[in-house]
Protein backbone atom coordinates (compact mmCIF):
# COMPACT_ATOMS: atom_id res chain seq x y z
CA UNK A 1 0.00 0.00 0.00
CA UNK A 2 1.68 3.59 -0.71
CA UNK A 3 1.17 6.37 0.79
CA UNK A 4 -1.19 8.28 -1.71
CA UNK A 5 -3.71 5.02 -0.83
CA UNK A 6 -2.96 5.18 2.51
CA UNK A 7 -3.87 8.82 3.03
CA UNK A 8 -6.96 8.20 0.82
CA UNK A 9 -8.10 5.36 3.20
CA UNK A 10 -7.54 7.13 6.14
CA UNK A 11 -9.50 9.63 4.98
CA UNK A 12 -12.43 7.85 4.26
CA UNK A 13 -12.33 6.56 7.65
CA UNK A 14 -12.00 9.67 9.88
CA UNK A 15 -12.86 12.91 8.28
CA UNK A 16 -16.48 13.26 5.78
CA UNK A 17 -16.65 16.18 3.33
CA UNK A 18 -19.83 17.00 3.85
CA UNK A 19 -22.68 16.34 6.30
CA UNK A 20 -22.49 15.83 10.11
CA UNK A 21 -20.28 14.21 13.02
CA UNK A 22 -21.35 13.57 16.40
CA UNK A 23 -18.85 13.85 18.63
CA UNK A 24 -17.94 12.51 22.52
CA UNK A 25 -20.77 10.07 22.53
CA UNK A 26 -20.65 8.43 25.86
CA UNK A 27 -19.21 4.52 25.37
CA UNK A 28 -22.19 2.03 24.36
CA UNK A 29 -24.62 5.01 23.19
CA UNK A 30 -23.58 5.02 19.62
CA UNK A 31 -25.57 2.04 18.52
CA UNK A 32 -28.85 3.58 20.49
CA UNK A 33 -28.51 6.52 18.78
CA UNK A 34 -28.21 5.16 15.20
CA UNK A 35 -31.66 3.00 16.34
CA UNK A 36 -32.92 6.46 17.43
CA UNK A 37 -32.00 7.73 14.35
CA UNK A 38 -32.77 5.04 11.87
CA UNK A 39 -29.77 5.61 10.68
CA UNK A 40 -29.47 2.13 9.11
CA UNK A 41 -32.81 2.31 7.40
CA UNK A 42 -31.68 5.21 5.54
CA UNK A 43 -29.36 5.60 2.36
CA UNK A 44 -26.57 7.86 4.47
CA UNK A 45 -23.38 6.53 4.69
CA UNK A 46 -22.74 6.47 8.32
CA UNK A 47 -19.24 5.79 9.94
CA UNK A 48 -19.24 4.63 13.28
CA UNK A 49 -16.25 4.76 15.78
CA UNK A 50 -16.68 3.19 19.27
CA UNK A 51 -14.75 2.61 21.96
CA UNK A 52 -12.66 5.45 20.84
CA UNK A 53 -9.39 7.17 22.81
CA UNK A 54 -10.87 11.12 23.17
CA UNK A 55 -8.16 13.66 24.17
CA UNK A 56 -9.06 13.17 27.89
CA UNK A 57 -8.23 9.94 27.96
CA UNK A 58 -11.35 8.67 28.01
CA UNK A 59 -13.50 6.33 25.72
CA UNK A 60 -16.03 8.15 23.30
CA UNK A 61 -18.28 6.84 20.50
CA UNK A 62 -18.43 8.94 17.36
CA UNK A 63 -20.69 8.68 14.47
CA UNK A 64 -20.53 10.41 11.10
CA UNK A 65 -23.09 10.63 8.62
CA UNK A 66 -22.17 11.30 5.20
CA UNK A 67 -24.15 14.27 2.84
CA UNK A 68 -27.09 14.33 6.12
CA UNK A 69 -27.80 17.51 7.96
CA UNK A 70 -29.37 16.66 11.08
CA UNK A 71 -32.96 18.13 12.05
CA UNK A 72 -32.94 19.89 15.76
CA UNK A 73 -35.58 17.74 16.58
CA UNK A 74 -33.28 14.69 15.90
CA UNK A 75 -30.30 16.74 17.87
CA UNK A 76 -32.30 17.12 20.85
CA UNK A 77 -33.39 13.85 20.99
CA UNK A 78 -29.64 12.83 20.96
CA UNK A 79 -29.51 14.62 23.79
CA UNK A 80 -31.11 11.72 25.82
CA UNK A 81 -28.35 9.32 25.21
CA UNK A 82 -25.50 11.75 24.73
CA UNK A 83 -26.06 14.91 26.66
CA UNK A 84 -22.30 16.12 26.58
CA UNK A 85 -22.26 14.83 22.87
CA UNK A 86 -20.74 17.69 20.04
CA UNK A 87 -22.32 17.69 17.06
CA UNK A 88 -20.97 19.48 14.38
CA UNK A 89 -22.17 20.22 10.50
CA UNK A 90 -19.21 19.70 8.05
CA UNK A 91 -18.69 21.39 4.50
CA UNK A 92 -15.61 20.74 2.63
CA UNK A 93 -14.30 18.63 5.33
CA UNK A 94 -14.58 21.99 7.44
CA UNK A 95 -16.89 22.20 10.68
CA UNK A 96 -18.65 24.94 9.32
CA UNK A 97 -21.53 24.70 12.55
CA UNK A 98 -21.17 23.78 16.31
CA UNK A 99 -24.78 22.83 17.07
CA UNK A 100 -25.74 22.73 20.53
CA UNK A 101 -27.98 20.14 21.49
CA UNK A 102 -31.12 20.47 24.63
CA UNK A 103 -31.95 18.08 26.30
CA UNK A 104 -35.79 18.30 25.53
CA UNK A 105 -38.84 18.57 28.21
CA UNK A 106 -40.88 14.94 26.66
CA UNK A 107 -39.83 12.52 24.02
CA UNK A 108 -42.67 11.09 22.50
CA UNK A 109 -42.64 7.71 20.00
CA UNK A 110 -39.39 6.86 20.82
CA UNK A 111 -38.81 5.16 23.94
CA UNK A 112 -41.11 1.77 25.12
CA UNK A 113 -42.55 1.92 29.02
CA UNK A 114 -40.31 -0.70 30.34
CA UNK A 115 -43.45 -1.43 33.00
CA UNK A 116 -45.63 -4.28 31.59
CA UNK A 117 -48.39 -2.96 33.17
CA UNK A 118 -48.29 0.71 31.18
CA UNK A 119 -51.40 1.27 28.81
CA UNK A 120 -48.78 2.28 26.55
CA UNK A 121 -47.95 -1.34 25.81
CA UNK A 122 -51.91 -2.98 25.37
CA UNK A 123 -53.09 -0.04 23.23
CA UNK A 124 -51.90 1.24 19.99
CA UNK A 125 -50.81 4.64 21.15
CA UNK A 126 -47.81 6.45 20.88
CA UNK A 127 -45.41 6.87 24.13
CA UNK A 128 -44.48 10.11 25.86
CA UNK A 129 -41.86 11.07 28.48
CA UNK A 130 -40.69 13.25 30.38
CA UNK A 131 -36.91 13.51 31.32
CA UNK A 132 -35.32 15.31 33.55
CA UNK A 133 -31.08 15.54 33.98
CA UNK A 134 -30.12 14.67 37.30
CA UNK A 135 -26.40 15.43 36.55
CA UNK A 136 -25.03 12.15 36.71
CA UNK A 137 -27.99 10.46 35.03
CA UNK A 138 -30.97 11.12 33.09
CA UNK A 139 -34.43 9.85 33.94
CA UNK A 140 -37.44 9.71 32.27
CA UNK A 141 -41.12 9.35 33.80
CA UNK A 142 -43.79 7.97 31.50
CA UNK A 143 -46.36 10.03 30.89
CA UNK A 144 -48.92 7.56 31.48
CA UNK A 145 -47.89 5.28 34.19
CA UNK A 146 -46.15 8.09 35.76
CA UNK A 147 -43.08 5.31 36.60
CA UNK A 148 -39.60 6.91 36.57
CA UNK A 149 -36.81 5.02 34.58
CA UNK A 150 -33.29 5.40 34.69
CA UNK A 151 -32.33 6.18 30.63
CA UNK A 152 -30.09 2.98 30.31
CA UNK A 153 -33.81 1.00 31.24
CA UNK A 154 -36.01 2.12 28.65
CA UNK A 155 -35.80 0.69 25.35
CA UNK A 156 -36.12 2.05 22.07
CA UNK A 157 -39.76 1.91 20.47
CA UNK A 158 -40.37 1.15 16.69
CA UNK A 159 -44.47 0.37 17.21
CA UNK A 160 -46.69 3.04 15.85
CA UNK A 161 -44.02 5.57 15.51
CA UNK A 162 -45.85 7.11 12.81
CA UNK A 163 -48.79 7.97 14.26
CA UNK B 1 -67.05 34.63 45.03
CA UNK B 2 -63.96 32.16 45.09
CA UNK B 3 -63.03 30.27 41.66
CA UNK B 4 -63.50 26.65 41.50
CA UNK B 5 -60.43 25.37 39.55
CA UNK B 6 -61.69 21.58 39.53
CA UNK B 7 -64.68 22.66 37.07
CA UNK B 8 -64.52 20.67 34.04
CA UNK B 9 -60.95 19.11 35.07
CA UNK B 10 -59.74 15.60 35.74
CA UNK B 11 -58.31 13.94 38.78
CA UNK B 12 -56.20 11.47 37.30
CA UNK B 13 -53.31 11.56 39.96
CA UNK B 14 -52.51 13.81 43.94
CA UNK B 15 -49.64 14.79 42.18
CA UNK B 16 -50.99 17.18 40.56
CA UNK B 17 -53.01 18.55 43.47
CA UNK B 18 -51.42 21.13 45.94
CA UNK B 19 -52.72 22.10 49.30
CA UNK B 20 -55.48 24.34 48.64
CA UNK B 21 -56.62 22.07 46.39
CA UNK B 22 -56.85 19.45 48.59
CA UNK B 23 -58.68 21.89 51.25
CA UNK B 24 -61.06 22.93 48.82
CA UNK B 25 -61.99 19.18 48.46
CA UNK B 26 -62.19 18.21 52.11
CA UNK B 27 -63.86 21.35 52.96
CA UNK B 28 -66.62 20.70 50.53
CA UNK B 29 -66.86 17.16 51.24
CA UNK B 30 -67.41 17.76 55.13
CA UNK B 31 -70.67 19.90 53.97
CA UNK B 32 -72.00 17.20 52.08
CA UNK B 33 -71.39 15.26 55.44
CA UNK B 34 -72.99 18.01 57.86
CA UNK B 35 -76.05 18.05 55.35
CA UNK B 36 -75.62 22.08 54.68
CA UNK B 37 -74.32 21.54 50.71
CA UNK B 38 -76.85 22.61 48.41
CA UNK B 39 -75.48 21.41 44.94
CA UNK B 40 -77.54 18.87 42.33
CA UNK B 41 -76.55 17.45 39.37
CA UNK B 42 -79.88 16.71 37.95
CA UNK B 43 -79.25 17.30 33.97
CA UNK B 44 -76.17 15.18 34.50
CA UNK B 45 -75.07 11.62 32.88
CA UNK B 46 -71.95 9.79 34.86
CA UNK B 47 -70.57 6.73 33.47
CA UNK B 48 -68.94 4.77 35.77
CA UNK B 49 -66.95 2.23 33.79
CA UNK B 50 -65.13 -0.41 35.69
CA UNK B 51 -62.65 -2.73 34.21
CA UNK B 52 -61.91 -4.47 37.24
CA UNK B 53 -64.33 -5.51 39.86
CA UNK B 54 -64.56 -2.85 42.58
CA UNK B 55 -67.33 -2.71 45.72
CA UNK B 56 -66.76 0.70 47.51
CA UNK B 57 -65.67 2.61 45.06
CA UNK B 58 -68.06 2.25 42.28
CA UNK B 59 -71.00 1.86 44.78
CA UNK B 60 -69.98 4.86 46.12
CA UNK B 61 -68.90 7.08 43.50
CA UNK B 62 -72.63 5.94 42.20
CA UNK B 63 -74.58 6.58 45.43
CA UNK B 64 -72.65 9.86 45.09
CA UNK B 65 -74.39 10.33 41.45
CA UNK B 66 -77.75 9.66 42.71
CA UNK B 67 -77.61 11.79 45.69
CA UNK B 68 -76.62 14.67 43.42
CA UNK B 69 -79.68 13.62 41.52
CA UNK B 70 -77.64 13.00 38.59
CA UNK B 71 -78.17 9.63 36.48
CA UNK B 72 -75.55 7.08 36.15
CA UNK B 73 -74.82 5.08 33.33
CA UNK B 74 -72.05 1.83 33.45
CA UNK B 75 -70.65 -1.46 33.81
CA UNK B 76 -69.21 -3.32 36.32
CA UNK B 77 -66.51 -5.64 34.30
CA UNK B 78 -65.76 -6.19 30.79
CA UNK B 79 -67.05 -9.14 30.05
CA UNK B 80 -70.31 -8.21 28.44
CA UNK B 81 -68.27 -5.14 26.44
CA UNK B 82 -66.79 -4.59 22.59
CA UNK B 83 -63.43 -4.68 24.50
CA UNK B 84 -64.27 -8.13 23.92
CA UNK B 85 -64.22 -7.65 20.02
CA UNK B 86 -60.80 -5.98 20.48
CA UNK B 87 -62.32 -2.60 21.22
CA UNK B 88 -59.38 0.03 22.23
CA UNK B 89 -59.50 2.12 25.48
CA UNK B 90 -59.76 5.05 23.61
CA UNK B 91 -62.83 3.89 21.47
CA UNK B 92 -65.02 3.30 23.98
CA UNK B 93 -63.68 6.13 26.34
CA UNK B 94 -64.76 8.50 22.72
CA UNK B 95 -68.01 6.67 22.50
CA UNK B 96 -68.70 7.50 26.05
CA UNK B 97 -67.99 11.31 24.95
CA UNK B 98 -71.04 11.59 23.60
CA UNK B 99 -73.36 10.02 26.00
CA UNK B 100 -71.69 11.35 29.28
CA UNK B 101 -71.24 14.60 31.61
CA UNK B 102 -68.19 12.52 33.25
CA UNK B 103 -66.30 9.84 32.85
CA UNK B 104 -65.43 7.83 36.52
CA UNK B 105 -62.60 4.96 35.25
CA UNK B 106 -61.12 1.80 36.56
CA UNK B 107 -58.50 0.34 34.52
CA UNK B 108 -56.18 -2.52 35.63
CA UNK B 109 -53.49 -0.52 33.12
CA UNK B 110 -51.45 1.57 34.75
CA UNK B 111 -52.37 5.20 32.62
CA UNK B 112 -55.31 4.28 31.67
CA UNK B 113 -57.09 7.00 33.45
CA UNK B 114 -54.33 9.72 31.93
CA UNK B 115 -55.20 7.81 28.22
CA UNK B 116 -59.23 8.70 28.54
CA UNK B 117 -58.38 12.07 29.93
CA UNK B 118 -56.46 12.82 26.90
CA UNK B 119 -58.73 11.74 23.95
CA UNK B 120 -61.93 12.84 25.71
CA UNK B 121 -63.30 16.58 26.14
CA UNK B 122 -65.38 15.41 29.08
CA UNK B 123 -63.84 15.30 32.77
CA UNK B 124 -61.81 12.05 34.06
CA UNK B 125 -62.20 10.67 37.17
CA UNK B 126 -59.35 8.30 38.36
CA UNK B 127 -60.72 5.41 40.09
CA UNK B 128 -58.04 3.46 40.14
CA UNK B 129 -55.30 2.52 37.65
CA UNK B 130 -52.99 -0.77 38.26
CA UNK B 131 -51.20 -0.37 40.93
CA UNK B 132 -50.26 3.17 40.03
CA UNK B 133 -52.98 6.28 42.06
CA UNK B 134 -56.24 5.73 43.25
CA UNK B 135 -56.90 9.90 44.23
CA UNK B 136 -60.54 9.91 45.33
CA UNK B 137 -59.83 6.95 48.25
CA UNK B 138 -56.37 9.05 49.10
CA UNK B 139 -59.08 12.06 49.15
CA UNK B 140 -61.44 9.64 51.64
CA UNK B 141 -58.14 8.93 53.38
CA UNK B 142 -57.55 12.23 54.44
CA UNK B 143 -60.87 13.38 55.40
CA UNK B 144 -61.09 10.96 57.46
CA UNK B 145 -57.80 11.41 59.51
CA UNK B 146 -58.60 15.33 59.26
CA UNK B 147 -61.97 13.80 61.25
CA UNK B 148 -60.52 11.63 63.55
CA UNK B 149 -57.51 13.70 64.30
CA UNK B 150 -58.88 17.06 63.94
CA UNK B 151 -55.36 18.16 61.86
CA UNK B 152 -53.87 16.67 59.33
CA UNK B 153 -50.18 18.41 60.23
CA UNK B 154 -47.97 17.04 63.17
CA UNK B 155 -49.28 13.45 62.41
CA UNK B 156 -47.21 10.29 62.76
CA UNK B 157 -48.59 7.79 60.61
CA UNK B 158 -47.99 4.18 60.22
CA UNK B 159 -48.66 2.79 56.55
CA UNK B 160 -48.40 -1.03 56.44
CA UNK B 161 -48.68 -4.03 54.10
CA UNK B 162 -48.22 -4.24 50.38
CA UNK B 163 -46.73 -0.33 50.22
CA UNK B 164 -45.58 -2.00 46.59
CA UNK B 165 -48.79 -2.20 44.86
CA UNK B 166 -51.32 -0.62 46.40
CA UNK B 167 -52.26 2.38 44.10
CA UNK B 168 -54.61 4.14 46.96
CA UNK B 169 -51.23 4.12 48.96
CA UNK B 170 -49.44 6.00 46.43
CA UNK B 171 -51.59 8.55 46.17
CA UNK B 172 -51.84 8.56 49.77
CA UNK B 173 -48.24 8.97 49.56
CA UNK B 174 -48.27 12.71 47.13
CA UNK B 175 -50.37 14.07 49.37
CA UNK B 176 -48.66 13.59 52.69
CA UNK B 177 -45.93 15.58 50.84
CA UNK B 178 -48.16 18.63 51.42
CA UNK B 179 -48.53 18.20 55.31
CA UNK B 180 -46.24 17.77 57.94
CA UNK B 181 -46.48 13.97 58.47
CA UNK B 182 -44.39 11.92 60.00
CA UNK B 183 -44.06 8.35 58.13
CA UNK B 184 -43.46 4.44 59.49
CA UNK B 185 -43.21 2.28 56.62
CA UNK B 186 -43.60 -1.57 57.75
CA UNK B 187 -44.08 -3.99 55.30
CA UNK B 188 -43.13 -7.45 54.00
CA UNK B 189 -39.53 -6.89 52.77
CA UNK B 190 -41.06 -8.33 48.94
CA UNK B 191 -43.80 -5.46 49.19
CA UNK B 192 -41.48 -2.61 50.67
CA UNK B 193 -42.31 0.77 48.87
CA UNK B 194 -40.30 0.98 45.58
CA UNK B 195 -37.16 2.72 45.43
CA UNK B 196 -38.83 5.43 42.85
CA UNK B 197 -41.09 6.33 45.25
CA UNK B 198 -39.21 6.52 48.35
CA UNK B 199 -36.47 8.77 46.38
CA UNK B 200 -39.51 11.24 45.55
CA UNK B 201 -40.33 11.30 49.42
CA UNK B 202 -36.90 12.62 50.04
CA UNK B 203 -37.58 15.43 47.16
CA UNK B 204 -40.33 16.34 48.41
CA UNK B 205 -39.06 16.60 52.37
CA UNK B 206 -41.37 13.70 53.77
CA UNK B 207 -39.39 11.86 57.13
CA UNK B 208 -39.66 8.41 56.97
CA UNK B 209 -38.28 5.20 57.90
CA UNK B 210 -38.86 1.54 57.61
CA UNK B 211 -39.45 -0.79 59.93
CA UNK B 212 -39.88 -5.03 60.78
CA UNK B 213 -42.63 -5.18 63.46
CA UNK B 214 -45.70 -2.66 64.45
CA UNK B 215 -44.48 -3.47 67.88
CA UNK B 216 -41.60 -1.03 66.97
CA UNK B 217 -43.70 2.14 66.11
CA UNK B 218 -47.27 1.65 68.18
CA UNK B 219 -46.50 3.68 70.86
CA UNK B 220 -45.76 6.34 68.93
CA UNK B 221 -47.87 6.78 65.98
CA UNK B 222 -51.57 8.74 65.54
CA UNK B 223 -52.62 6.84 62.80
CA UNK B 224 -52.16 2.95 61.56
CA UNK B 225 -53.56 2.75 57.82
CA UNK B 226 -53.52 -1.37 57.15
CA UNK B 227 -53.50 -2.45 53.63
CA UNK B 228 -54.11 -6.09 52.07
CA UNK B 229 -51.57 -8.20 50.29
CA UNK B 230 -52.79 -7.33 46.29
CA UNK B 231 -52.55 -10.90 45.35
CA UNK B 232 -53.76 -10.24 41.80
CA UNK B 233 -50.89 -8.02 41.05
CA UNK B 234 -47.75 -9.64 42.42
CA UNK B 235 -45.63 -11.87 41.02
CA UNK B 236 -45.75 -15.82 41.06
CA UNK B 237 -42.50 -15.91 43.58
CA UNK B 238 -44.50 -13.47 45.96
CA UNK B 239 -47.29 -15.08 46.33
CA UNK B 240 -46.69 -16.91 49.50
CA UNK B 241 -45.75 -14.27 51.41
CA UNK B 242 -47.52 -13.21 54.51
CA UNK B 243 -48.62 -9.87 55.27
CA UNK B 244 -48.14 -8.32 58.85
CA UNK B 245 -51.31 -8.83 61.13
CA UNK B 246 -52.82 -6.98 63.69
CA UNK B 247 -52.12 -8.33 67.15
CA UNK B 248 -54.54 -7.39 70.41
CA UNK B 249 -51.25 -6.83 72.21
CA UNK B 250 -50.17 -3.89 70.43
CA UNK B 251 -53.37 -1.79 71.13
CA UNK B 252 -51.97 -2.16 75.03
CA UNK B 253 -49.65 1.11 74.21
CA UNK B 254 -51.06 3.44 71.88
CA UNK B 255 -51.96 7.16 72.06
CA UNK B 256 -55.57 7.59 73.33
CA UNK B 257 -56.52 9.77 69.91
CA UNK B 258 -54.74 6.45 68.19
CA UNK B 259 -56.85 5.13 65.00
CA UNK B 260 -56.70 2.42 62.38
CA UNK B 261 -57.68 2.73 58.76
CA UNK B 262 -58.02 0.48 56.10
CA UNK B 263 -59.22 0.91 52.53
CA UNK B 264 -60.88 -2.43 52.63
CA UNK B 265 -61.45 -5.29 51.41
CA UNK B 266 -59.50 -6.64 53.95
CA UNK B 267 -58.15 -10.22 54.69
CA UNK B 268 -56.19 -11.77 57.46
CA UNK B 269 -54.10 -8.74 58.31
CA UNK B 270 -56.94 -6.31 60.13
CA UNK B 271 -59.31 -9.62 61.74
CA UNK B 272 -63.21 -8.79 62.64
CA UNK B 273 -62.53 -9.19 65.90
CA UNK B 274 -61.09 -5.95 66.11
CA UNK B 275 -64.75 -4.04 64.42
CA UNK B 276 -65.63 -3.29 68.07
CA UNK B 277 -62.52 -1.69 69.18
CA UNK B 278 -62.33 2.37 69.53
CA UNK B 279 -59.69 2.69 67.74
CA UNK B 280 -61.58 0.86 64.55
CA UNK B 281 -62.01 3.69 61.92
CA UNK B 282 -62.26 1.68 58.97
CA UNK B 283 -66.34 1.50 58.13
CA UNK B 284 -66.51 5.17 58.92
CA UNK B 285 -63.37 5.34 56.44
CA UNK B 286 -65.45 3.60 53.98
CA UNK B 287 -68.63 5.87 54.35
CA UNK B 288 -66.63 9.23 54.03
CA UNK B 289 -66.00 7.73 50.30
CA UNK B 290 -69.70 8.60 49.55
CA UNK B 291 -69.03 12.56 50.69
CA UNK B 292 -65.87 13.18 49.07
CA UNK B 293 -66.99 11.35 46.10
CA UNK B 294 -69.91 13.67 46.03
CA UNK B 295 -67.60 16.53 46.71
CA UNK B 296 -65.84 15.65 43.59
CA UNK B 297 -68.49 15.32 41.35
CA UNK B 298 -70.29 19.20 42.24
CA UNK B 299 -66.84 20.53 42.09
CA UNK B 300 -65.89 19.23 38.36
CA UNK B 301 -69.37 19.79 37.19
CA UNK B 302 -70.39 22.60 38.58
CA UNK B 303 -68.52 25.91 38.00
CA UNK B 304 -69.97 27.53 41.35
CA UNK B 305 -68.14 26.63 44.85
CA UNK B 306 -70.25 25.61 47.46
CA UNK B 307 -68.89 26.43 50.78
Amino acid sequence: MNNATLHKKTLSVSAIENGTVIDHIPPGQATRIIQLLSLAEKKYSVMVGMNLKSTHKKRKDLIKIEKHLLADQDVDRITAFAPSATINLIKDFQVVKKISAHLPDSIAAVFVCPNAMCITQNEPINTLFYLTDEGKKITLRCHFCEKQFDRDDVELRYRYADI
Amino acid sequence: MNVNHFYGQDLISTRALNRDQVEAILQTAKTYKEGTAQCQLTDKIIATCFFEPSTRTRLSFEAAAMRLGANVIGFSDAQNLSIQKGESLSDTMRMLEGYADLIVLRHPNEGAATLAADCVNIPVINAGDGANQHPSQALTDFFTIAECQDKLDGLNIALCGDLKHARAMHSFLDLCALYDVRLYLIAPPALTLPETLCDTLKKRGVRFSFHQQLSEVMDHIDILYMTRIQRERIAAEAQGVANIVLQADLLKKVKPNFKILHPLPRQQELPAAFDDSPYAYWFQQANNGLYVRQALLSLILNEALYE
